[in-house]
């Protein structure tokens, strides 16, 4: 099945200046990469690897120096930055949730850059409270300092996914929570992803995590894209780095399976 | 009498409204102008090294430079402004007062504003300002609904520091001729009123913290997101705003205004003139303290209406002359020149107010010395004082020129202090002036200047040009010319160093007014 892709990225480049006197740093070279509709991607790679950049590349918080980035078709070179962030919601790392907002403050804050009227945005909060499976009542006037890491995550993703975008860019969403809850909020963000017909694009150094959460899995290396496929695929793969980090979600599930018995209380 | 029934608080708390209420907004103003212009600019360098390098360093600067100085620098760069702005545009404006003041406070308040907003908005979190950002803010959206927010707290307690500077600072706008809680602090230095000095300090101290806390009501709703605090801070701070406009509103403006320079016996004159004013059914009110240089480019301004100088003063400080002349014929060429500048010479009030060499009495006699030539024999031995400026004086040159005056040491003094220093034999001659009530306290004589090394002094009135052909005026101040002598003046500057209820200078204008008057 071949859907025309939503994001696609041909032959990029982008180098950062050095400190003082030393050489730029490549952080992304040469790499050509399509998300198609729908599809859930994740990009995975050590720190350094050059996967933020990638990602931060598409709506445009950093401008590429060489090749060509197309979203839903159109070059972002000539589209308006800030009217292209608006249509691509996006989940930072630890929420980065604006700590002087309310949760519907910080939920409504791109209807509210887009002037959408205040009872519309009332009424959206409320909606995707539901959706992330936030208490309306309990959690609309709370401040972020007053909410678990979850719950923050949560509102991080009700926020991205409060101006109806179409794709979701994620920068290692789950990275800093509890295993449990990191578990929970994967399924339930997978869920949205399929329910709402999203594409996702999910940063993470964690190869267990993209597995079990993406379509489609690209690994990165010091600014190069080393492989990208299914799980399946990429095992195939004859790139040592890329086998290298597929051995340690197999050898955990290896000794888990015989760690614990298959009927038991979990 | 006790500490508190002296009428001198009484008397200190009916200048309060004028001089609270034109403290606040000389205060306010500036505060609101520096935050005008350091806020802009603190935004404007928060990405900029460079510029916040070279920000924080000039304010630092001004920031070294002493309050008085700073103000008084001001009033002759206004000055020539206002003169260039006269001919190139035919616009003129008032160098003296309110402006300068403000100008140099708003200055004074930038460095605390500036510092603390670039650390405030240099602490934000740079995950926060990404996610900005990232939910499709514009870099102004940023600003204000994010950066500004989150500095606000760090940016209130810059405000706070500069609204405490500015409200002391301000009380040296004084000299400069902005009327200021300083009005008080001045003229009780003067005039030994310690009553009055006390007074100022705490109005200026009080109003100081009552602001601050103000501040920090708005700056703690902030911080914990209260409403009401924020606007419990802000309507304070606009009732006190508000309560000091209404006394100038409430009140007429004052026809005459008649200035005063720093010293005790200019305080008394002006109390004097006013008085008079009073009685002929004007309203005049005062401007005190005013510096030497400032005073007299404030009348030719037409910024104040009278004032009392000294001839010899005008001669040498206004018009550069180091020849001496005698008394009449000083005095009509002194009559030419500031016709020129549409000031009148209204005419002289009796009195000398002129620099002298003068010692104990009793030294004197048993030393033979009369005058300073006999002086000039016994000088090698002796020690001398005088006020801060006297030996880069004319006069001192003059005096040393004409008598080969050599004393074995120098020293500057408070003038208060001096003729005390003379009494006691600290030192053995001091430059005294003529009019010092406390010549006669400290049983000290006046040597005679034989070889006229000193030009005469006679203290004169003088009015503005707007005034040249107010024959009101004229009529109500003739009463006091050539009626003061050396030996009432005198007197009623040693009534007024008195330290007591009756050494207020209204007071004793009013002792000076029963003596000459009839």
């Amino acid at each position: 099945m071949q859907r025309s892709p939503l994001i696609a990225f041909a032959h990029v480049g982008k180098s950062f200046a050095g400190g003082r006197g030393a050489q730029a740093v490549r952080a992304v070279d040469d790499v050509s990469l399509a998300v198609a509709e729908g599809e859930f991607l994740a990009i995975v790679g050590g720190s350094g690897s050059g996967k933020t950049t990638l990602l931060r590349l598409a709506n445009r918080l950093i401008d590429a120096d060489e090749g060509e980035i197309t979203v839903e078709g159109e070059d972002v070179r000539s589209v308006d930055p800030i009217k292209l962030r608006r249509r691509i919601g996006y989940v930072f790392q630890s929420g980065g949730l604006f700590p002087h907002f309310s949760v519907s403050g910080n939920i409504g804050i791109t209807p509210k850059l887009i002037g959408t009227p205040a009872d519309a945005i009332a009424a959206r909060v409320d909606e995707l409270l539901d959706l992330v499976r936030l208490d309306r009542a309990l959690y609309r006037d709370r401040f972020p300092h007053e909410l678990s890491g979850g719950q923050r995550q949560r509102v991080g993703v009700a926020r991205a996914l409060a101006a109806r975008p179409r794709i979701v860019l994620m920068d290692e969403p789950f990275g800093a929570l509890d295993p449990l809850t990191r578990d929970a909020l994967g399924d339930d963000y997978r869920e949205l992803h399929r329910k709402l017909g999203l594409t996702t694009v999910m940063i993470t150094h964690d190869m267990t995590e993209a597995i079990l959460l993406a379509d489609r899995i690209a690994v990165m290396r010091s600014g190069r894209l080393l492989a990208q496929g299914t799980p399946a695929q990429l095992s195939r793969s004859g790139d040592a780095y890329v086998g290298e980090l597929l051995r340690t979600p197999r050898r955990q599930a290896e000794r888990l399976n015989a760690l614990l018995p298959r009927d038991g209380a979990a | 009498m006790s500490f508190f029934s002296d009428p001198r608080w009484g008397e200190a708390l009916a200048h309060l409204p004028d001089y609270l209420g034109n403290h606040v907004r000389v205060s306010v103003t500036a505060l609101a102008l520096g935050l005008m212009i350091s806020l802009p600019l603190a935004i404007a360098a928060r990405n900029r090294r460079a510029m916040r390098g070279a920000l924080l360093g000039l304010a630092s600067i001004v920031q070294t430079v002493p309050g008085l100085a700073l103000l008084a620098l001001f009033y002759p760069v206004l000055l020539a402004l206002a003169a260039l702005s006269l001919s190139w545009f035919g616009i003129g404006f008032s160098a003296f007062g309110f402006l300068p003041a403000v100008l140099a406070l708003a200055l004074y308040s930038m460095l605390p504003v500036l510092r603390n907003t670039i650390t405030g908005l240099g602490g934000v979190d740079p995950a926060i300002r990404e996610a900005a950002q990232g939910v499709g803010m514009t870099p102004a959206q940023s600003l204000f609904q994010v950066e500004l927010p989150l500095a606000l707290p760090v940016m209130m307690a810059g405000i706070r520091t500069a609204a405490v500077w500015v409200i002391g600072t301000a009380t040296l706008s004084t000299p400069i001729g902005q009327t200021s809680l300083g009005n008080y602090i001045f003229a009780g230095l003067q005039t030994q009123n310690w009553v009055f000095v006390l007074f100022g300090c705490l109005a200026a101290a009080v109003l100081a913290l009552a602001v601050d806390q103000l501040l920090a009501l708005i700056e703690v709703g902030i911080r914990h997101r209260s409403r009401l605090r924020v606007l419990a801070g802000s309507a304070g701070i606009a009732a006190l705003v508000a309560a000091t406009l209404v006394p100038t509103m409430s009140r007429s403006p004052s026809s005459y205004i008649v200035g005063a320079k720093t010293f005790g016996e200019q305080y008394v004159l002006s109390a004097l003139m006013s008085q008079r004013l009073r009685a002929a059914g004007f309203s005049a009110s005062s401007r005190e303290g005013l510096g030497s240089n400032v005073i007299f480019e404030a009348l030719a301004s037409n910024d104040i209406d009278v004032y009392v100088d000294y001839s010899g003063t005008l001669w040498v400080n206004q018009f550069h002359r180091a020849d001496i002349r005698p008394r009449a014929e000083l005095l009509a060429e002194l009559n030419v020149m500031l016709a020129r500048q549409n000031i009148t010479l209204l005419g002289e009030l009796g009195f000398e107010n002129a620099y002298a060499l003068v010692m104990p009495r009793q030294r004197a006699e048993a030393l033979g010395i009369r005058s300073i030539a006999d002086l000039a024999a016994h000088a090698q031995g002796m020690s001398m004082a005088a006020d801060y400026e006297f030996f880069s004086r004319p006069e001192w040159a003059g005096l040393q020129k004409q008598y080969g005056l050599k004393f074995r040491a120098q020293r500057q003094m408070q003038p208060d202090f001096m003729y005390a220093a003379a009494g006691s034999g600290e030192v053995d001659v001091i430059a005294g002036y003529t009019s010092d009530g406390l010549i006669a306290k400290y049983d000290l004589v006046v040597l005679d200047d034989v070889r006229r090394a000193i030009p005469p002094y006679d203290a004169i009135v003088l009015l503005a040009p707007k005034r040249a052909n107010d024959e009101a005026l004229r009529a109500a101040l003739a009463p006091l010319l050539g009626r003061i002598d050396i030996a009432s003046m005198r007197e009623a500057n040693l009534r007024a160093a008195g330290g007591d209820g009756a050494s207020s200078p209204d007071a004793v204008a009013r002792w000076l007014w029963e003596k000459i008057g009839r």
